[in-house]
């Protein structure tokens, strides 16, 4: 078949966020030969993505971010890592071949050793509304913010937990936006609980007080032990109804505040990713404070699976930093693997970014608990509303299919077609699990949904390349 | 033994949950025991086609019988598969193909199946979506296809309904055969029943075997592909005559590619691994038929496991030497003619004549023994030795 020559590495890496990079980076260094894929055109992540080719950060707006992912790219640049940008990896399988679609077509590469570091998804637990145009993902407005330089809409309602609340609104501000409200779950005491936690790291504390001041200057309303009840409007984002919520983010009565905006960016935390450990069948346990299912691993990123290294936010969600240290420390193991580095070197390398790590996790401790999953809020969501909105699957049509004999999320996607739609759970997902829990007991029992390829969906011209007729290498037929 | 079942069945894909269907609605006591949830193996994970054109010649008369069994699934089964009854075509885009084509076709017509050979043009009239190129195409009027994923819950409700012990995520672990019958292992102790069904669907082999019966069971490890919803782009099954392609669009949009391109995996794990050749090649069929397809996204691939005998034929009759202990499965194109298989098979367990001959496994007990020829009403068709991808 005339598919395009194989690239063969000693490790590739798909991700090119900070821990991605870091372990590419890590490795290359060390001797191994590296490819590095990220569906993106250039090195970043989600954290320090790269403004669009022709737009750049005025030098007033610069942030921390833009410095170091600028610091990133360069150090990718000058590196001896093969950086393959614009390739969508859509499969992974064997030990290893990764199938990317890329802007000459579908390439494969091959390596015996593979680093998972594709970063984590947003949690986003329903309400009546969600679904309306004007509503989008915290985390999402990040992105709009940093790499197209947009605000979500004239005048926005700020919602969820985490410190992206702060960033998210402050940047909305800056950029020239109205900010009508920020609505957080969590309560002033939350925060002073977080802040011996968020101390840790006096650089972001700074960071984040100061997003707090700009939001203070401009009069923005900040709702403490809030959450957004519903979004209202003929057919897009209006008005965005909030209620006081208890610790757990169940609304508990009390009166309703409305606020007018066209858009909202709410988001409730973030999800590892890890599709490509799912789908290469590693060994997975679910970890409230890692942000749900993530692979087993050992201190270095060694996943069950010979050979596979999962790192970053796309593992257990702890942030940019840490994500950056644990790519470093599965860059140097899969070095020392192949046997490139020997035990000694490697020990001592390894426990100074260790050292580094231990001193991240207060920090990622006190955020994680911010944004940790609410199975209360999951609890509260009403009948009718939407979850999973790919195939317009409701949760009374999801109670009525665990009525029905429904025990695992897979099962659940069969009687539902919940799942099935083109983001293939991964925004349902997390709500879907989380309401058969409440009656199987436990989210270990519902367990995950089987990992498989494509890992985004691809249009199926990119797959094909060009070939003719007789070149299908048609197997033999079956008997008649 | 008081107490004890009428029957046990284990296994829970579409042959051993329609034997306990039929065995239970005439008034056994049925318990059915099932590893995981009902039809989540290959009666789940299958490309629901109801072709003839891609069914072994020998099953054709049982396959017709089960097609229409599923277009009136509502009737007997009380809840719905989505099944859709539409043409099917089979085409060939070289001359090889062309004579294949016409073989097989005449075989498959000569057992029943209506298959009529028709001009390009006349298969453009049959399925506007075709592309260019087509030499020839066979045209069946009995087609159609099922949404296999809705099967288990279907059959769930049903089970309930006829009063079926139901014990999902309940594996076996052996069988002892005792006086009067037999005691089923599952983790919390032995079940008992004067009966036993073996439907274990490719790991029939490891379930024979605690009976002391050696039956080679072959895994086939078969891919599919779905697209994301798209606008009509087909309304027909299409396959080639190599019957290396199965593809239609269901009424939500989506199209399901499929045609038996091997996948890895294996009794221990499943489907477990998509191979990105076969996957390729099996678009690149597809797009090669219904050019439009080419627009969609790939949404979702994966694979399951099909079990096949030596000779490709069904296991369907009684354990030899076991008195009241049977088996079912190892159908080719098993999802289409299971039903009616299994029907049979708890006919004859009803103590009625099956209206069509079983297909005993005594023939593939012997080691290394040519096949004997099977009781079958059409025969066998001998021309090819039984391979499969
Ligand atoms: C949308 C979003 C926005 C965020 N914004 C911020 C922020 O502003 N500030 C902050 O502190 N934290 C933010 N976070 C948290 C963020 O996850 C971490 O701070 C950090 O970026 C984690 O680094 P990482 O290397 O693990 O993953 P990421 O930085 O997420 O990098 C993963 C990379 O993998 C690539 N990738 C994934 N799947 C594939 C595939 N199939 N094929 C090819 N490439 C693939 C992605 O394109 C991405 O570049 C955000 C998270 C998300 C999901
Ligand atoms: C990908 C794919 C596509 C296919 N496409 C088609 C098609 O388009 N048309 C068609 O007609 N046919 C198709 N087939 C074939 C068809 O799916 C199978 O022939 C049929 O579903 C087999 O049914 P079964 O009941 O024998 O096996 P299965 O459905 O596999 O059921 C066997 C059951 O036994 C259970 N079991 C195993 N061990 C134990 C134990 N120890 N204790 C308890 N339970 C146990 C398993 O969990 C399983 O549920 C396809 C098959 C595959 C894999």
């Amino acid at each position: 078949m005339a598919l395009p020559k194989p690239h063969e590495a000693d490790l590739v890496v798909i991700g090119a966020g900070p821990a991605g990079a870091a372990a590419a980076l890590a490795a290359s260094r060390a001797g191994l030969s590296v490819v590095l894929l990220d569906e993106a055109a250039s090195p970043g992540g989600q954290v320090y993505r790269a403004p669009p080719a022709g737009l750049s950060v005025s030098p007033g707006k610069r942030g921390p971010d833009d410095d170091a992912g600028d610091a990133l790219r360069a150090g990718i640049a000058a590196s001896s890592v093969v950086w393959r940008g614009s390739a969508r990896v859509w499969s992974v399988s064997g030990a290893f071949r990764v199938d990317a679609v890329t802007p000459s077509g579908n390439e494969s590469f091959f390596a015996p050793r593979l680093v998972a570091a594709t970063g984590a998804h947003e949690r986003l637990v329903p309400f009546p509304g969600w679904t309306k145009p004007g509503v989008i993902g915290l985390a999402a407005a990040t992105i709009l913010l940093k790499s197209q330089g947009m605000i979500p809409g004239r005048r926005s309602v700020v919602a969820g937990c985490g410190p992206l609340l702060a960033a998210v609104a402050a940047k909305i501000v800056v950029a020239g936006g109205a900010v009508a409200a920020v609505v957080d779950l969590s309560g002033p005491g939350d925060w002073l609980r977080a802040l011996p936690g968020l101390a840790r790291r006096p650089d972001l504390l700074r960071q984040g007080l100061g997003w707090a001041l700009k939001l203070g200057a401009a009069r923005v309303p900040v709702l403490f032990r809030h959450g957004v009840v519903a979004v209202e409007g003929a057919e897009a984002c209006e008005r965005v109804v909030a209620a006081p919520v208890d610790t757990e983010g169940r609304p508990r009565g009390g009166s309703l505040r409305g606020f007018e905006a066209d858009a909202l960016a709410i988001g409730h935390g973030l999800v590892p990713g890890a599709e490509i450990t799912k789908l290469l069948r590693a060994r997975h346990h679910f970890d409230p404070a890692a942000g749900g299912w993530t692979p087993v691993r050992d201190a270095f990123g060694r996943c069950s699976v010979a050979g596979l290294y999962a790192v970053g936010d796309g593992a257990a969600v702890a942030g940019a930093e840490p994500a950056r240290l644990s790519g470093q420390l599965a860059g140097l193991a899969a070095a020392h693997d192949a046997g490139r580095i020997p035990l000694e070197a490697f020990e001592r390398e390894a426990a100074s970014v260790r050292a580094g790590l231990a001193r991240m996790s207060a920090f990622a401790g006190a955020v994680g608990r911010l944004m940790r999953p609410r199975p209360a809020m999951v609890e509260a969501i009403a009948p009718e509303t939407v979850i999973c909105r790919c195939e317009d699957v409701t949760r009374s049509e999801i109670e009525t299919a665990i009525a029905e004999g429904a025990r695992d999320i897979n099962q659940l996607k069969h009687f539902t077609r919940c799942g099935m739609g083109p983001c293939q759970g991964r925004m349902c997902g997390e709500t879907a699990a989380g309401l058969l829990a409440l009656q199987v007991g436990s989210r270990e029992e519902v367990g995950y949904w089987t990992g498989r390829p494509p890992l985004r969906p691809v249009p199926l011209a990119d797959l094909l390349g060009r070939f003719d007729y007789g070149d299908i290498p048609v197997p033999t037929p079956a008997p008649l | 033994m008081s107490g004890a079942h009428d029957l046990a069945v284990v296994g829970g894909g579409v042959h051993g949950a329609t034997v306990a269907l039929f065995c239970a609605r005439a008034g056994m006591n049925t318990v059915l025991f099932e590893r995981g949830s009902l039809c989540r193996e290959a009666s789940g994970v299958n490309a629901g086609t109801l072709t003839m054109q891609m069914t072994r010649v020998a099953l054709i008369p049982y396959a017709l019988k089960a097609h229409a069994m599923w277009a009136s699934a509502r009737d007997w089964l009380g809840h719905d598969v989505g099944v859709v009854v539409c043409d099917g075509l089979s085409l060939a885009f070289t001359e090889r193909e062309a004579e294949l084509l016409t073989f097989r076709a005449g075989k498959r017509r000569e057992a029943g199946a209506p298959i009529d050979l028709v001009s390009p043009a006349r298969a453009q009239e049959v399925e506007p979506g075709l592309g260019p190129g087509v030499l020839l195409a066979g045209h069946c009027k009995v087609d159609g296809y099922a949404n296999a994923y809705l099967t288990g819950q279907a059959y769930r409700a049903a089970l309930i309904e006829a009063g079926v012990s139901l014990r999902e995520r309940t594996p076996v672990s052996g069988v002892a055969r005792e006086e009067a019958g037999f005691a089923v292992q599952t983790a919390a102790g032995p079940v008992r029943a004067r009966r036993l069904v073996l439907a274990g669907g490719v790991w029939l082999e490891e379930m024979a075997a605690w009976l002391g019966i050696d039956l080679p069971i072959k895994v086939l490890v078969n891919q599919l592909a779905v697209t994301e919803r798209v606008e009509p782009v087909m309304r027909t099954v299409v396959g080639i005559a190599s019957g290396l392609l199965s593809l239609k669009q269901y009424p939500h949009g989506t199209v399901v590619i499929g045609g038996g391109w091997q996948g890895k995996g294996d009794r221990e794990r499943g489907g477990a691994e998509i191979v990105p050749e076969s996957l390729i090649g099996n678009m690149r069929l597809a797009c090669h038929a219904i050019p439009a397809l080419k627009n969609a996204r790939l949404a979702r691939a994966w694979a399951g496991l099909e079990a096949e005998t030596r000779d490709a034929l069904p296991a369907v009759g009684p354990l030899p030497g076991i008195p009241e202990a049977y088996i079912c499965g190892s159908v080719h194109s098993g999802y289409t003619s299971g039903p009616y298989l299994a029907r049979l098979l708890a006919q004859r367990m009803l103590g009625t004549e099956p209206a069509d001959p079983l297909f005993p496994i005594d023939r593939l007990l012997a080691p290394a023994a040519p096949p004997t020829p099977v009781p079958s009403a059409a025969g066998r068709a001998a021309d090819e030795q039984p391979h499969h991808v």
